[in-house]
């Protein structure tokens, strides 16, 4: 019983089995949830994947178109367009909000992109030559943002959910193929041994009871012994010979004197 | 990632970006830049004259600060800090990487499409055999 598998250290006994048998049904009901769970999670893991590859090929085109609004901007407005960018820099216009999401316990980050206040501080540059070129890229840059944001949100996701997965299958498995296997094993080890303790009593009585048995026929028969003497004591007595005289009666009869006729 | 850090949710957080010259420019029309009290900047200007130490300075930098949300990475600044950017696995910041202008982009390059193309085709593989 020992060498099979592992089971745990308990004593077997009936409050022992109930507890076994309790702490069964939690693993089982807390495994079915979990896969629940993982599978939950593999979903939307399956659709982040899709998006993310599409997103990522529409970066690039974006990024290309954007970049070229730029060197629009660059040919119209002068080459140093950019050290008036770079210098009028001062606080950020367009920012990020974070918040979650939760998808069956897991909390997502998710990304969106706000503007905040007026992008006043570029809105005078390129007024000599190019105004029209150089806003036109800033909306291309801006466009260009958005798609990043939402990859970024997306990817974070990835990650996060990709953790998550390799969590919970982690834990599906400990559950189905360590800590159910244990407690099973455990259960059957306790239900055995219960079992030999029952055929062992049982065992035990039949043994008391045959022995028991054997006793009260041996008292009868010698009661039944005794019972027939008595009453062949009894029957000589009445006759007026005692059964031991009689006896006796024999025994004196050979030292008699012979008798002539 | 056992002590996995928490979610922060933040009302306004910046974009902060390690790009060359011209990808900043156009961000930075665009409204991301931004410059606090003590003139730190949220984005770096990668040309021929910076070296990889300041790259990988900034890049532990924007991605220790707690105001930026996302980091924009330029795919050729990012494979000169490649171990880095790599190893690098919170949620927050995100890190993304961009096509730059002079050089072409390349999926199978980026540390985190590289991972979703293998589950794909693992997956794929794996939906095949069922």
């Amino acid at each position: 019983m020992a060498g099979q598998g592992q089971r745990l250290t308990v004593v077997p006994t009936v409050t022992m089995l109930a507890v076994m048998k309790a702490r069964l049904v939690g693993a089982t009901r807390g495994h079915a949830l979990l896969k629940k769970k993982s599978d939950a999670l593999t979903v939307q893991f399956r659709a982040i994947l899709k998006n993310i590859v599409s997103t990522k090929e529409a970066m690039g085109d974006i990024m290309k178109n954007s970049s070229f609004a730029l060197t629009e901007a660059k040919y119209v407005a002068g080459e140093n367009i950019k050290h008036v960018v770079l210098e009028s820099v001062q606080t950020a216009s367009v920012k990020v909000r974070s918040r979650q999401d939760n998808v069956a316990g897991v909390k997502l980050p998710k990304f969106e992109y706000f503007s905040e206040g007026d992008t006043k501080s570029n809105d005078l540059t390129g007024l000599a030559r190019g105004g029209q070129q150089v806003q036109k890229c800033r909306v291309a840059y801006v466009k260009a943002i958005e798609v990043l944001v939402e990859l970024a949100s997306l990817q974070t996701s990835f990650l996060t959910l990709d953790e998550a997965i390799k969590t919970t299958n982690r834990r599906v498995n400990a559950l189905e193929n360590v800590v159910k296997p244990r407690i099973e094993n455990t259960i059957t080890y306790i239900k055995g041994e219960l079992d030999e303790l029952e055929r062992e009593d049982f065992f035990r009585l039949k043994k008391i009871q045959g022995y028991k048995k054997r006793e009260i026929e041996r008292q009868r028969a010698s009661a039944i012994g005794f019972a027939e003497d008595q009453i062949a004591e009894k029957l000589s007595l009445s006759k007026g010979i005692s059964m031991a005289s009689a006896q006796n009666m024999l025994a004196a009869g050979a030292k008699d004197e012979d008798i002539i006729f | 990632m056992a002590n996995k850090a928490p979610i922060r949710t933040n009302d306004s957080a910046l974009i902060a970006m390690i790009a060359d010259e011209d990808t900043v420019v156009g961000l930075l029309l665009a409204g991301v830049g931004n410059v606090d009290l003590r003139r730190k900047t949220n984005y770096l200007i990668v040309d021929s004259k910076t070296t990889v130490k300041q790259v990988e300075d900034t890049f532990k930098e924007f991605t220790t600060r707690e105001d930026i949300a996302i980091v924009l990475i330029s795919q050729y600044v990012a494979n000169m800090i490649r171990f880095l950017v790599d190893s690098y696995n919170n949620p927050i910041p995100a890190i993304l990487e961009i096509p730059s202008k002079d050089h072409p982009y390349d999926p199978s390059q980026d540390s985190v499409l590289s991972r979703v193309k293998y589950l794909f085709s693992a997956e794929s593989v794996a939906s095949d055999r069922r």
